[in-house]
């Protein structure tokens, strides 16, 4: 079934959109009952760590290379071979691409 | 306004290439007067492929013949065969129009606020240019040599724009491997050319598509022409290159070095839809498009989560996203023969990746202009030293949102649109290219939450206090694609309807094709 067709369906972009504005609502008037003495840049601010000694923002921000370790730490075997394959030479590029055409051409020629 | 559609054909392509000739004599007097005429001759352009695609959806397809008495005189008197340079323009050729010329405006204005402190920036509008020249030339011709030779010049200002901040060391590289690249693909191409010359006497696309008898030699030319397309593309495993020369390029020719690798899928879908149609083995060149599309997807993914230089990452996605484009298309060559199974999940299966290519220019250029806003306030690619970036660049954390909802299929944006259209007609085809192609979204978010949390998430890092939001052109260009990405989304039957169905039936209607060339004797 075409998209065009799912016009009234629960994949209408409309719908979704309509349903989007009424949780933006919903969700403006919860903040609307939140505290109104709250002041930006004071102790209400201060990040609480269970009294602990809070890092530098540079040491609490979670970096690029730590993030899915466990999913690279899983797939390693992958990423080994994977990452090995691009070598970054030129020459290897184009030996793939005569492989492929040889590989091709063979293809087409049998079936 | 008659005179403007029956010529607008070739203005498309001459009104770039003659500002890019006028850049260097206007850029010296007045820088002003430069910008203004890039960008006017961008919006014109742009105005006339509408016109031109409106003309196409309503009349049908449209040749223009240079240097003829007459611009529909494809066969002069007393031939039999084509011999002028012919442009050939169907709703396919329009669709990918349509995306050169929002790219190309879009990367222009973005332009002129990023490369405002770079030298030679007269040099850099002419190749930029030169390169939607090319682009344009590419998606409109009928010939097979004037294939290559717009090929080569998109190459050849793609690959100078890629090595253009000759400042930093990875650019010079870059743009190297980008011209061996294109240079090994356009000889490969021009080979297959001389073949079928060398045969039929022919270099016309439709002439040679009635006279084709896949011998041997044209099976040699396939396969030269598909591996030929699918390197410039960067489909696995010939990607390699994409990220090494997109990651280093200006971030504004990033985009346009994707929109060229689109054009490069259309040459590739007019020869196997076209040029070769029926003749081929269907199955066969289907599947084989269907498998590069299946490893582009997934070893672009698994390779983009693992980046850490936010533009290779976009990059890898890249690849990836072209693999949608291929499986979709790929499935519909397969069963183009089977006319129960072409109705019953072809077409939408081609409707699907049609309507993703053009999602992904608009939500892929989003991500990269995304990531040049970064690079240009933060001096940094590098996701691990970014960090708290939101606090003071909300617009472009905005943007970036969107680009990264639409490319990841995530409701209600285009990118899920096109993404529910190949997961429902793939499957019928076959369960488990559904399947890659769901672990693939889901890759997709995971990555592109990860490079969003890495830059713009978290406290505020001391070193980018001075940080500020990027210049209002650079926030314009952003804004013509969001604008883009926001229409498509809540109206996705309608540039179904109007835009990616019109252009599925033109590559499959090859007789058509034919006609438009052969019919037009005077």
């Amino acid at each position: 079934m075409a998209i065009s067709e799912l016009s009234y369906s629960p994949w209408s972009p409309v719908l979704w959109l309509l349903a989007f504005v009424v949780v933006m609502i919903m969700a403006y008037f919860f903040r609307r009952r939140g505290q109104k003495k709250y002041k930006k840049g004071t102790e209400q601010t201060r990040i609480f760590l269970c009294g602990e000694e809070v890092p530098e923002a540079r040491q609490r921000h979670i970096r690029a290379h730590n993030v899915y370790w466990g999913f690279f730490k899983t797939m390693k075997e992958y990423y080994d071979a994977n990452i090995k394959a691009h070598t970054g030479i030129i020459n290897d590029y184009i030996i793939w691409f005569i492989a492929l055409v040889s590989i091709t051409a063979v293809i087409l020629f049998i079936v | 306004m008659h005179a403007l559609v029956t010529h607008s054909p070739i203005l498309i392509i001459a009104i770039p290439l003659l500002a890019a000739f006028l850049i260097p004599l206007i850029g010296r007097a007045n820088e002003k007067a430069r910008d203004v005429l890039v960008v006017a001759a961008l919006a014109f352009v742009g105005f006339l492929v509408i016109i031109l695609a409106k003309d196409i959806y309503f009349n049908g397809l449209r040749v223009y013949t240079l240097g003829a008495s007459s611009s529909i005189l494809t066969i002069p008197e007393h031939y039999m065969v084509p011999v002028r340079i012919i442009l050939e323009v169907d709703s396919m050729s329009t669709f990918m129009a349509i995306i050169t010329a929002t790219v190309s405006l879009a990367a222009a204005i973005y332009s002129l606020a990023f490369v405002r402190e770079e030298t030679g920036q007269n040099r850099f509008y002419t190749l930029l240019l030169l390169l939607a020249a090319g682009m344009f030339g590419m998606e409109l011709t009928g010939d097979l040599f004037n294939l290559f030779v717009f090929l080569e010049i998109a190459s050849i200002a793609g690959a100078a724009l890629t090595a253009f901040r000759t400042r930093f060391a990875d650019t010079a590289e870059g743009g190297f491997k980008y011209i061996v690249i294109s240079s090994i693909a356009a000889l490969m191409i021009l080979l297959a050319i001389g073949l079928f010359y060398a045969q039929y006497n022919l270099i016309n696309i439709g002439a040679l598509a009635q006279v084709m008898q896949y011998t041997m030699l044209d099976k040699i030319a396939l396969a030269l022409l598909v591996i030929a397309f699918m390197m410039k593309l960067a489909g696995v495993p010939l990607h390699m290159w994409c990220p090494d020369a997109y990651s280093v390029a200006p971030a504004s020719i990033t985009v346009m070095l994707v929109a060229a690798s689109y054009a490069c899928l259309y040459a590739l879908f007019r020869t196997c839809f076209t040029l070769y149609g029926v003749c081929l083995n269907l199955v066969t060149v289907g599947w084989i498009v269907i498998i590069f599309g299946l490893l582009s997807m997934f070893i672009g993914v698994t390779m983009a989560v693992f980046q850490s230089d936010i533009k290779r990452l976009m990059a890898y996605h890249c690849i990836s996203q072209t693999g949608y484009m291929l499986l979709g298309i790929g499935v519909g060559l397969a069963v183009l023969d089977n006319p129960e199974a072409l109705n019953s999940y072809g077409i939408a299966a081609m409707n699907g990746g049609i309507f993703h290519i053009i999602n992904n220019a608009l939500y892929k250029g989003l991500l990269f202009l995304t990531a040049g806003a970064l690079f240009y306030r933060t001096g940094t690619r590098d996701l691990n030293k970014m960090g708290g970036l939101a606090h003071k660049m909300k617009w472009t954390a905005i943007f970036y949102i969107i680009g990264a909802l639409s490319i990841s299929g995530i409701p209600p944006s285009n990118g899920f649109a096109s993404k529910l259209l190949l997961y429902e007609s793939t499957y019928q085809f076959h369960p488990v290219i559904a399947i890659v192609a769901m672990i693939t979204s889901i890759l997709t978010l995971a990555s592109f939450t990860k490079a969003f949390y890495s830059a713009f998430m978290g406290a505020e890092l001391p070193e980018y206090e001075e940080v500020k939001e990027v210049p209002k052109s650079m926030m314009a260009g952003m804004a013509i694609l969001v604008v883009g990405i926001i229409f498509f989304s809540l109206f996705p039957g309608l540039v179904i309807d109007w835009l990616a169905h019109p252009a599925t039936e033109a590559l499959i209607n090859q007789g058509a094709y034919i006609s438009g060339i052969m019919g037009g004797m005077g």
